[in-house]
Order: C-alpha cells, then sequence, then structure tokens
C-alpha cells in the first residue's frame, strides 16, 4: 500500500468520518473514500468554495492567506485543508 | 590430314513399314462430360430495420473515478503528509468538542401557527354524502387527488362515484371545481399517484378492480383496468401502490390488496388491460406464530389484507397490516406456494416471514419510516398507534391517540420522529416524539361535528403542507408550523436511540 493510501486510511480511521477526498487543483477529484456522485459534487462545491474563502481573506489582507477552512452544518462539519495544487476535504458527523 | 581407302559394309535397314503400319492403326474416341448448367436466383425476404439509443442517464456529474489511481499525481503524498497531522488533531478536537451542542440557527421566519390553507369539495359528491375514502399527492407535489367512496357502508353497488384532483398552485385554482373529475361506477376505496409520471394515478374498487388513469389526456383518461376476472380481487381492494424505482421505458407496475388476502401485482399492457405477472396469497396456516395458536382449520382461511408499506431501504420487503389486527413482514422474493384453493391463473406465493404483536381489531393503516430501516407504525381500530422495531414482535410503543378508530397513519417525509394520525373523531394528531413519547404535539380539529377523518397524506415535495380527507367529502390542505417541517440538530441519532432500546 502507497504512503498515500495508508495517510487517507489513517485519516477515515478516525472518530466520525464519513469521507475523505482529495481534489486536484481544478477540482477534479483524485482519491476518495465516498461513492462517484457524491464525490464529484463535494469536490466541485468546495473547490470554488475554498478558492472564494481564499479570495474573501486575501482581499481584506493581502498579506494574509487562507490556512484551513471548516464548516458546521445540521447533519456534518466538513474540513478542508487547502494547498497550491491540492484539496484535502474530509467528512465528519459531530459527536452526539 | 591423309586420306586412306577404306572398304565398309553395307548398312541393311529392316523394313517396318507394314508393321507400323499396323501398330500404329488404332481408334481412339473422346469426349468431355456434359458440362451441367444450373440458374439460381436468391433474395432476401423482408427489410427490417431496428433502432437503438441509450438512454440520457439523470446523473451527469458522474464521473469515472477508476482512473484516478491510473494517473500520476505528483506530490500528493508530500501534500498529505503535510496537512494528515493538522487535520487528524482537528478532527479528534472536533470529536470531543461540545461547543455547538444544541446550538439552532433560525434561517427561515418561523411560522408557528397551524393553519388551513385550502378546504376542497366537490359539491356533487357532498351532495351525495360521499366520503374521501382516499389522498395521494402526485410527484411534483402541486396536484392532490382524492377519491369519494363509502368507506361505512361500502357495497356492492354501481352507484356513481368521483375521483377529484386539484392543482394547487395552477392559477384560477378553485377549491369547489376540481380541475379534474372521474367518474367512477362503484366505491373508490383508495388511490395512488405514479411516484415519477405526475399524471398517472391507480385505484382500488369496492369490487376488486383496480383502474389506471392519465389525467393529462382530457378526453379518455381511463388508460387500464384489471376487469373482473378470476384473477381479479373478490373483495375490496384496499390499497394501491406502484412499484419503486422502476427502469425508465419499463411498463406500469401496480401492487393491489385486498381483504380477499391476496396481494397481486399487475403490469400495464399496451391495449389498457392490466395483466397480473405476480401474486403472493395470505393464508392462516402460513403465518408464522398464528398458524401454531389456531390450529389448522378445514379449507383455506384467507387472511384479509388491509394495508401495506414498502420498505424505503429494502425494495423487497414489506408490511402488511390485517383484519385479524396482525402486523406481517413480508419480502416479494418469497419462493413458497400459498397453500390455497383461489382460482388464479398464476400460482400465488405466501410472503409472510414475520408476525408482530396484533392489534385489538383491524389495522387501517401501516407506513415504514423513511429514516430508519426497522421502524414501521400501524394504526387500527383499537384507536392506538403502535411502533414496531422489525426486530422484536412486542410494539416499541403502543400510544392510544383515540376513543374512536384510526383510519391512517403517515410519517413525516422530512422530521424523523414525527408522524401525523388521521382518528375517528375528527381530529388530526401530529406526534412528535422528540418531545414527547405520550401524547400528542398538537391535535387539529378538521371536522366540527365529528365526522371521522380517513386519510392523511404529507406532501414529500411541499413538505409544510399536509392534506387530510374526511366523511363530510372535504379534503383540507393544512400549512404545518416551522417546528413540523425543520428537521433538529440530533434528531437522527434518537431516532436510533428509540429503534435501539427495547419495548416500554
Amino acid at each position: 500500500m502507497s504512503e498515500v493510501e495508508e495517510t487517507l486510511k489513517r485519516i477515515q480511521a478516525q472518530k466520525g468520518v464519513i469521507g475523505t477526498i482529495v481534489v486536484n487543483s481544478e477540482g477534479i477529484p483524485i482519491r476518495t473514500t465516498l461513492d462517484n456522485s457524491t464525490t464529484v459534487q463535494y469536490a466541485g462545491l468546495f473547490h470554488q468554495l475554498s478558492m472564494k474563502a481564499r479570495s474573501t481573506v486575501r482581499d481584506i489582507d493581502p498579506q494574509n492567506d487562507l490556512t484551513f477552512l471548516r464548516i458546521r452544518s445540521k447533519k456534518h462539519e466538513i474540513m478542508v485543508a487547502p494547498d497550491k495544487e491540492y484539496l484535502l476535504i474530509v467528512i465528519q458527523n459531530p459527536s452526539d | 590430314m591423309n586420306f586412306v581407302d577404306e572398304a565398309v559394309e553395307g548398312a541393311a535397314v529392316e523394313s517396318v513399314w507394314r508393321k507400323s503400319q499396323e501398330s500404329r492403326c488404332e481408334s481412339k474416341s473422346c469426349q468431355t462430360r456434359p458440362i451441367p448448367t444450373q440458374e439460381l436466383a436468391v433474395q432476401v425476404g423482408g427489410v427490417t430495420e431496428n433502432g437503438t439509443q441509450t438512454e440520457r442517464t439523470n446523473d451527469q456529474r458522474v464521473l469515472d473515478l477508476d482512473l484516478g489511481p491510473l494517473l500520476d499525481y505528483p506530490d500528493v503524498g508530500a501534500f498529505l503528509k503535510r496537512v494528515a497531522e493538522d487535520m487528524i488533531r482537528e478532527l479528534k478536537k472536533n470529536w470531543r468538542s461540545h461547543a455547538f451542542d444544541g446550538y439552532e440557527v433560525t434561517w427561515k421566519e418561523p411560522s408557528s401557527q397551524v393553519s388551513c390553507l385550502h378546504s376542497l369539495q366537490y359539491l356533487e359528491a357532498v351532495t351525495k354524502h360521499l366520503e374521501v375514502t382516499s389522498i395521494s399527492w402526485n410527484s411534483t407535489g402541486s396536484i392532490v387527488s382524492c377519491a369519494y367512496g363509502r368507506l361505512g357502508d361500502g357495497d356492492w353497488s354501481t352507484e356513481k362515484t368521483y375521483v377529484c384532483t386539484w392543482n394547487l398552485d395552477r392559477r384560477g385554482f378553485n377549491p369547489n371545481h376540481p380541475d379534474v373529475v372521474l367518474e367512477v361506477f362503484g366505491s373508490v376505496m383508495c388511490l395512488a399517484f405514479h411516484p415519477s409520471r405526475p399524471s398517472i394515478i391507480a385505484g382500488g374498487l369496492y369490487n376488486g378492480e383496480v383502474l389506471v388513469w392519465d389525467i393529462s389526456r382530457a378526453d379518455d383518461p381511463l388508460i387500464g383496468r384489471t376487469g373482473l376476472s378470476i384473477d381479479s380481487h373478490t373483495d375490496p381492494v384496499h390499497q394501491v401502490r406502484w412499484l419503486q424505482d422502476q427502469p425508465q421505458g419499463q411498463r406500469l407496475q401496480v401492487l393491489s390488496v385486498s381483504s380477499d388476502g391476496k396481494i397481486l401485482l399487475w403490469q400495464m399492457e399496451k391495449d389498457g388491460r392490466l395483466v397480473l405477472i405476480d401474486g403472493f396469497a395470505l393464508v392462516t396456516q402460513q403465518i408464522p406464530s398464528i398458524a401454531e395458536i389456531n390450529k389448522p382449520s378445514r379449507g383455506d382461511n384467507a387472511v384479509g389484507v388491509t394495508c401495506l408499506s414498502f420498505s424505503h431501504f429494502d425494495p423487497s420487503l414489506f408490511m402488511v397490516g390485517s383484519e385479524g389486527g396482525y402486523l406481517l413482514k413480508c419480502s416479494s422474493t418469497a419462493k413458497t406456494a400459498a397453500i390455497t384453493n383461489m382460482a388464479c391463473s398464476i400460482p400465488l406465493k405466501a410472503p409472510a416471514q414475520f408476525t408482530f404483536s396484533p392489534h385489538e381489531g383491524p389495522v387501517y393503516s401501516v407506513d415504514c419510516s423513511p429514516f430508519h430501516r426497522n421502524l414501521f407504525l400501524s394504526a387500527g381500530t383499537d384507536g392506538h398507534a403502535h411502533l414496531y422495531t422489525m426486530l422484536q414482535p412486542k410494539p416499541l410503543s403502543s400510544l392510544e391517540l383515540s376513543q374512536k378508530y384510526l383510519f391512517s397513519i403517515r410519517w413525516s417525509p422530512v422530521r424523523p420522529l414525527l408522524f401525523a394520525a388521521a382518528s375517528g373523531d375528527g381530529n388530526i394528531q401530529l406526534f412528535d416524539l422528540g418531545k414527547s413519547s405520550q401524547k400528542p404535539s398538537l391535535t387539529i380539529k378538521q371536522t366540527d361535528n365529528e365526522k371521522p377523518v380517513y386519510c392523511v397524506e404529507f406532501n414529500c415535495v411541499q413538505t409544510q403542507v399536509l392534506a387530510a380527507g374526511d366523511g363530510t367529502g372535504t379534503v383540507k390542505i393544512w400549512q404545518l408550523s416551522s417546528d413540523f417541517t425543520v428537521q433538529g440538530a440530533q434528531e437522527m441519532n434518537l431516532l436510533d436511540n428509540i429503534a435501539n432500546r427495547g419495548p416500554d
């Protein structure tokens, strides 16, 4: 098993994690633990949202930059780790 | 060079002319074989043309992700290495955090009132004192249809009854004037709109017939009927259901249940006939645990089926309520033949797998939870609503919702803990298991004169409305408050807890 798979497996094994997706800079999913249609939807939308969030942060202060993005929804917590080339999206159930 | 005289002997050659003459003379003949000739012609008899086209799939977004691992993405490893630790730390922290417990956001102006939006009536039916026996929302959620018939003194009459539809979103909508009125000879007991085709509706009659209409066809809306044959039901049809998840282009298939104990699957043919393609029969001897109590008696004792609900998680699984008060878990993949001498053109199967502890009277309604694979509700003449899990024979809870009969019970399509029940004393009870497991959260008075409410249906598209039909011949459309239409944060967990705890 490659290093990549191993890291993804480790993330996926955390409590409450529903899915892990790696997205490239064009918003195309390249690794996923979810089904196709869910993956494509998450990848496209979160790619856009991350770009938007980044430009928001930088517009306010050009010296600043986006480092992490997390979204709390009624059902999930979605965490996004951005990077020059890739995005790591993790969807987690909140604890009860 | 010298020239010398020499005498050479003469040479003699024997004459052979005669001999050769003889030997050369031979007569020969030669002939080629006749060349046979024949004429043949060949030609294809007929020409057929065939066309084929793939159907457009609905989900255009699907992408072949299997290509992923084949492509080389440099630095993914490095990237993951960089972010994984932070991510894992946050995931762990998040799992322990209680920062958002009980935190709710008010996005919408909460509507606190439950109000009656429309009160629909067809005067001709009301003057004949017909009752609303069944209602159904179509797949777009804007058309509501109701069946007028008689539940109380159902009779083998051929009295004219009606199926009416109203489009609530249409301009010029008139609550006293249905958009479509279908006339039927015989009491209509049940209705069901097709789950994806907004104009197709099926109905079951008191005389056992099943009809299919297309309300978009103005001149001749009746597009299918079973007729009365040896295959058709011999008792009133209590419920019709369309089969879910049918591939596009396949013929329509409708399921009907009746108090004659049969559950029949009909397929619509091109000529407008509904042809029996599968069937089940419930007989006392073949029902687990009842068979042991009642010693097998002579003849077959059909178990009258009054209602049916498919599981939302396993398409082959369905729950059935019976006139004897029993609830049965059935499988459409059953192979055992039913022990019955009911006349039928195809072999009937015995679907029952499991029996739940009964109501004290006929069950009128059963509904599987759209949010939990094991939970289902039932209601009957004993005025009790039972909440069961498919894993235990005893109900998880038994709630007395009415002193009179309960005619219909339905889960909310949006709130996992909410259900509505229609009662014989003219009320609709909205029951929120999250608020109280004992008494209803809200009682809506539908009729003033204590006439029973026979049917209640949530709208799966416009989730804030609820339709209910009653004994006065009126269909009321209720607008629900946001308490009943917005899912709370921990509702799914609560539902799981309810499903996993033992009976009270």
